[in-house]
């Protein structure tokens, strides 16, 4: 069964088209990174998946309509906003004590083992904690949940590298089975590239580019090109190329590893790269075709 | 739910060993409602803060109690009632107009508090539905308020009688006038009547209004609250004339027919011959009042579910 199911998903603030008529279907047990710039829909659209705001179209996430049953959903679901929604005068046991009472699959004593191993005091108040301190309470409150979806917006923001680490790596060693889902967006592409099992593209609303990180080890690769052999890997047909102190940078999408080694370093290319490259290029046509 | 479970078998196998315990929905509210008083303190701190100091002014005050008694003695009945039960009757007005206060400032910040510190997307993170969240922030000033006023004006009262009698009794005086001009148990029963019947049934679309707008405002929600309804009073005035709105409003605020008979009566002794439950539970005001608090709620309900962080 899929996690979530949307077909023709659309929502419209007004004059703007904030999701543009998606498809997606997430399989259980993949850990999906929902990348794009600011703008894009990530947001909008991972608020229709929790039932934060009515849309058009099909939605189902895990079998049900979130905008309807948000309540039963959340049975099911865990999310983590961003770092700054634990209210402030809440206490650290007051939070567990709560969450233990109000959520039947909250385990109380795996979330105590998390907090165990930092250093975040029980009677403290949020207001007290650290920005990375929040964001470790609020994942041990989430890890300890026995969700089968588990919703992360930029829970990173803000949080400074080690704390990064920390949660990622906690993340996937003690939370992640195959019988668990996880959508996560971020700017900090680079950092959870080896996370994810999936990546999607999100811009103006729709989904651009939908692919498998095992599919996008094979079929893109990333050439730092020796100057002298330029001409011949042009010919290639690039999708992408930039320059990074003086040497070009090529991206393809399907080429020969054999043929393209011979011209220089090759390596499989960064999301972020693959990106700019996917999407840069969509807006340079769409302009090409605007003008 | 049907789980592929052919393909993890052992985690399908894990999740169904530790099934996970149903929550009522009374649980949930029960914690809702304790989340509450986490976060709103004033409710309990506010009245306790009044009473300490009430009761500092009466301690002050028994130095002229034996004096005062010997007076009284001379006086008429009526003006020995003056004297002796007054006080307990003004703890009693004090603590309740404190809990009116709070319970107006808390129920403006009830639906808004949570949107402007954006907690609105954690308590949504957790499986606990709009109604419930509602009901448990109604909850506080429609019952938990009354009752906990209740409580302390009782606790008051009770530490004034016997800081009475010990001054009295360390005087050399007779507690006999204190005793056959107060009734604190009647006094009791008139004060939790009134509580539950006014604070808690008539003032009921008072703050489904307050909760309402909190719940709507994006910012100001308390000159929401109150602009509205002195436009329509003008508006009214200016076109027909008449002022039927704000006299609907007075009477509400007044406590209708038996809120304003017992405070006339400053819950006085008597003031129990003037209770009158069965008028005031059939009196058409009551459940026009609490049908248009209803609606508000309901409102409030639907409006939460559209409602993210402002």
């Amino acid at each position: 069964m899929a996690s979530i199911e949307a077909r023709g998903l659309r929502k419209t603030y007004r004059t703007t088209v904030a999701l543009d008529g998606i498809n997606l279907r997430v399989e259980e047990g993949r850990i999906v990174g929902l990348i794009g710039p600011n703008g894009a829909g990530k947001t909008t659209a991972l608020n229709a998946i929790l039932g934060l705001t009515p849309y058009q179209g099909e939605l189902r996430v895990l079998g049900r309509n979130p905008w309807t049953e948000r309540d039963q959903l959340m049975n099911d679901v865990c999310f983590i906003a961003d770092v700054a929604v634990l209210p402030r005068w809440l206490r650290v046991s007051q939070a567990l004590d709560y969450v233990a009472g109000v959520h039947p699959r909250f385990d109380r004593a795996k979330a105590e083992g998390f907090l165990a191993k930092t250093s975040i005091q029980r009677a403290s108040k949020v207001r007290e904690l650290s920005k990375g301190m929040v964001a470790q309470l609020h994942l041990a409150l989430v890890m300890a949940i026995d969700a089968r979806l588990l919703v992360l917006d930029e829970p990173t923001l803000g949080l400074d590298i080690l704390y990064r680490k920390q949660f990622y790596d906690s993340l996937l060693n003690d939370y992640f089975d195959r019988s668990r889902t996880i959508v996560v967006t971020t700017h900090q592409v680079e950092e959870i590239q080896n996370v994810l099992t999936d990546v999607m593209f999100i811009n103006r609303g729709r989904i651009v580019f939908n692919c498998s990180m095992e599919e996008l080890e094979s079929r893109y690769q990333e050439l730092t090109v020796r100057p002298e052999n330029l001409a011949t890997a042009r010919v290639l047909k690039p999708m992408y190329e930039r320059e990074v102190l003086g040497r070009s940078i090529l991206l393809f999408d399907g080429a020969d590893r054999q043929h393209l080694v011979e011209l220089g370093e090759v390596r499989t290319p960064g999301i972020a790269d693959l990106f700019v490259a996917i999407v840069g290029n969509q807006a340079g046509q769409a302009q090409g075709a605007a003008s | 739910m049907t789980t592929p479970s052919n393909a993890i078998p052992e985690s399908s196998l894990a999740s169904q060993v530790l099934a996970p315990g149903t929550i009522s929905a009374g649980q949930r509210l029960y914690w809702s409602m304790r989340r509450e008083l986490w976060e709103s303190r004033s409710i309990y701190i506010a009245p306790l803060a009044v009473a300490a100091l009430f009761l500092f002014g009466f301690l002050i005050s028994t130095i002229h109690l034996p004096e005062g008694m010997r007076t009284a003695l001379a006086l008429s009945p009526a003006q020995q009632y003056e004297i002796i039960e007054q006080p307990y009757d003004f703890a009693a007005l004090l603590l309740m107009a404190t809990t009116l206060v709070v319970a107006i400032f808390y129920c403006l910040d009830a639906l808004h508090g949570e949107r402007r510190d954006r907690s609105i997307l954690f308590w949504k993170s957790l499986p606990v539905s709009d109604l419930i969240t509602v009901l448990s922030k109604a909850s506080i000033p429609l019952v938990v308020l009354p009752l906990a006023t209740f409580a302390i004006t009782m606790v008051t009262q009770w530490i004034m009688l016997i800081l009475s009698i010990v001054v009295l009794v360390g005087n050399g005086q007779s507690v006999a006038p204190l005793w056959s001009h107060l009734s604190l148990f009647k006094m009791a029963v008139g004060l939790l009547y009134h509580l539950l019947a006014i604070h808690g049934l008539w003032y009921a679309p008072i703050y489904g209004w307050l909760l309402l707008v909190s719940g709507w405002a994006r910012r100001a929600a308390f000159l929401w609250a109150a602009l509205p309804l002195l436009a329509i009073g003008f508006v009214e005035r200016i076109a027909f004339n008449t002022s039927h709105f704000a006299d609907m409003l007075k009477n509400r605020i007044d406590g209708g027919s038996e809120g304003a008979a017992i405070v006339a009566s400053n819950m006085s002794m008597d003031s129990l011959a003037q209770l009158d439950p069965i008028h005031f539970l059939i009196s058409p005001g009551l459940w026009i009042g609490l049908a248009v608090a209803a609606a508000f709620l309901a409102a409030a309900v639907r409006l939460r579910r559209y409602q993210g962080p402002i």
